[in-house]
């Protein structure tokens, strides 16, 4: 299940429902993480962009990975605006037994990092800037540049 | 026409190409300076599946997508 939201994400609102959706379906162990927005560097916030076609390609890899696996994964993200202290991202796994989910929800989140079509904008004076230093090149970047 | 977009911080309208491959698309931008400096790290998706090469034939319905470097989280 993947859940994209404008704005800051509802987290408690969130794992209950995904709590209530999968507690009597007899996965042992339900892994959360939440990402929360730092106060740090003078930022008001953070704000995101997201390709959604791709994503959901990545997405469904992911779920199918988990299916192998006998889990489930679970996912929701922000786009736009995240204020400091507020939640742009949440990632869960549930499976039978919790070292099948540990495992997954370090890969997963590990895998989204470094794969997902989602852009990071500081807010900075109310403007948005890219952060660049803190991003990751897809696999076969540069292809097209002629540098 | 094929049609490019320019996705997250890239900042520029969509365009329309007359190509029948990748490398057209590459002799296209080889000039557009600005455009080169995100080009270098960015990778290239044609119908939403991430290319390996440029060895990729483009039909005039095709959309191909430059996705710089990501950030989510």
């Amino acid at each position: 299940m993947l859940e994209l939201y404008q704005g800051s994400l509802k987290v408690e609102d969130i794992l209950s429902r995904w709590y209530k959706k999968y507690r009597d379906k007899n996965y042992g162990a339900f892994i959360s993480f939440v990402g929360i927005v730092r106060e740090e560097d003078s930022i008001d916030g953070l704000s995101f962009d997201i390709y959604e076609p791709i994503l959901n390609k990545w997405f469904q890899e992911w779920q199918e990975e988990a299916k192998k696996r006998g889990a489930v994964v679970l996912m929701a993200h922000a786009r736009g605006d995240v204020y400091i202290h507020e939640s742009s991202y949440i990632s869960a796994v549930l499976s039978p037994k919790r070292k099948v989910a540990l495992k997954l929800i370090d890969e997963f989140v590990e895998g989204f990092k470094a794969n997902a079509p989602i852009w990071k904008y500081d807010l900075l004076q109310g403007k948005r800037v890219y952060a660049k230093e803190r991003s990751l090149k897809l696999p076969n970047s540069g292809i097209l540049s002629n540098l | 026409m094929a049609i490019v977009e320019f996705l997250g911080p890239i900042e520029r309208e969509n365009m329309e190409v007359d190509i029948k491959n990748l490398k057209e698309l590459k002799d296209i931008f080889a000039d557009d300076k600005k455009l080169q400096e995100w080009l270098e790290i960015s990778a290239v998706a044609l119908n939403d599946t991430l290319v390996t090469s440029l060895d990729v034939d483009v039909n005039p319905t095709d959309k191909i997508s430059i996705l710089p470097p990501v950030c989510g989280g």
